[in-house]
């Protein structure tokens, strides 16, 4: 059966509390602690956080406690400023970038945790091998049997272009993929709404010649079916995009070719 | 220990070729529920307080007993994609899955037929 509880060495437990000493504007920021290489389990660290003297943003703090407070805090994190995915994690009970989400949305206490149901490689940072190994086995570069114009690009209309609005702006942050129960069950066989929502965007892309393989390929009861239109991805994208509608529009292709 | 490549993990065996079937009658059939559920819903008010004799009498109608019947059919058909469903998503041993999922084949299979035979009993048995 599924396994709705922790096992026992992944429970977490209550970690160490840093004090802001004279701060008078304090948020609490409870962030998930694991270290592979203490053979502890993971616990949850408190850090007063003045924020008076911190950036508006939950990475802003983040990045405080990292050069001010406890240099071991790990994360990753690039661009600041929601293009590169990296600062993906669980904040306030949903997955988000933490540079894009302002701490002053969060009411009380912030709790911060990696993305749920993937192991943990240090604190905050998920093992996304999986994901990435499923991105890969969906092909996602353009497949044609046509050799390229040898004067120019391939050609697309603006029709053509539109229907690829709304896929291209991914930014493969993996937020929607873990916030998904059909995924934290059959994620090894199921691709999960960031990877079909990939898969989509060839599908969708008019200059593409490999649609009905890429049907092929996805037509199964775990790959693609496995989504039940649960819409944790469409409500949880920090990009505001709707993975489900593009696994609906999957579907949509797989039924138009049968019937 | 498996050093199996993360890309040979995700391909796994391919796809199955099949599934669409699947989605589709679960659509459908729920659909087919909509109409069916509220005819049934309005024909059991109305014989709420009927005696046996005046519901064999509805029944012996074959526009009811067909309605009836293909509403119990069109139940249990949905009832057991619904159910293959859930089998699929939760249990992940594969030798009780197998089980699972032939096991509530079988139940709803004969809960069809037992219906069937019994709306049947009721509409045409003396």
């Amino acid at each position: 059966m599924v396994e709705f509880a922790l096992p026992p060495n992944s429970r977490v437990q209550p970690g160490k509390v840093y004090k802001a000493a004279g701060a008078k504007n304090v948020k609490v920021f409870k962030i998930y602690r694991y270290d592979p290489d203490s053979n502890a389990n993971p616990r949850l660290d408190s850090y007063e956080i003045d924020l008076d003297a911190c950036g508006p943003m939950v990475l802003d703090a983040l990045l405080k406690i990292k050069n001010e407070i406890d240099s071991t805090l790990t994360f990753r994190r690039s661009c600041r400023e929601g293009i590169c995915g990296s600062c993906a994690m669980n904040i306030d009970g949903t997955n988000t970038l933490a540079c894009l989400k302002p701490i002053e949305d969060i009411k009380g206490d912030a709790a911060i945790y990696p993305l749920p149901h993937m192991p943990v490689v240090k604190d905050l940072i998920p093992d996304l091998t999986l994901p990435y190994a499923q991105l890969a086995s969906i092909k996602p570069w353009m497949q044609t049997q046509t050799a390229p114009p040898p004067d120019g690009e391939r050609l697309q209309s603006p029709e053509e272009r539109e229907k690829l609005d709304g896929l291209w702006e991914c930014i493969l942050c993996f937020c929607c993929q873990t916030s998904c129960p059909s995924y934290w069950w059959n994620g090894d066989r199921y691709l999960g709404p960031s990877v079909l929502l990939q898969a989509a965007r060839w599908i969708l892309d008019s200059r593409d010649e490999m649609t009905g393989e890429r049907l092929d390929d996805l037509e199964d009861p775990f790959k693609l079916y496995r989504c039940h239109t649960i819409m944790n991805c469409t409500k949880t994208c920090p990009k505001g995009l709707n993975p489900a509608k593009a696994i609906g529009a999957i579907k949509e292709k797989i039924m138009e070719r049968r019937v | 220990m498996s050093l199996e490549s993360p890309v040979g993990r995700a391909r796994g065996l391919g796809s199955a070729k099949e599934g669409a079937g699947h989605w589709i009658a679960q659509r459908v059939t729920a659909i087919f529920l909509i109409p069916l559920s509220l005819w049934f819903a309005v024909s059991v008010i109305g014989l709420s307080h009927a005696d046996y004799a005046t519901f064999k009498a509805w029944m012996a109608k074959p526009g009811n007993a067909s309605l009836l019947l293909l509403t119990m059919l069109t139940v249990m058909y949905h009832a057991q994609l619904g159910l293959q469903v859930v089998i699929e998503d939760y249990v992940h041993c594969e030798c009780k899955k197998i089980a699972a999922l032939v096991g509530s084949k079988l139940v709803i299979a004969f809960l069809a037929v037992f219906m069937t035979v019994s709306i049947l009993k009721v509409a045409i048995g003396a």
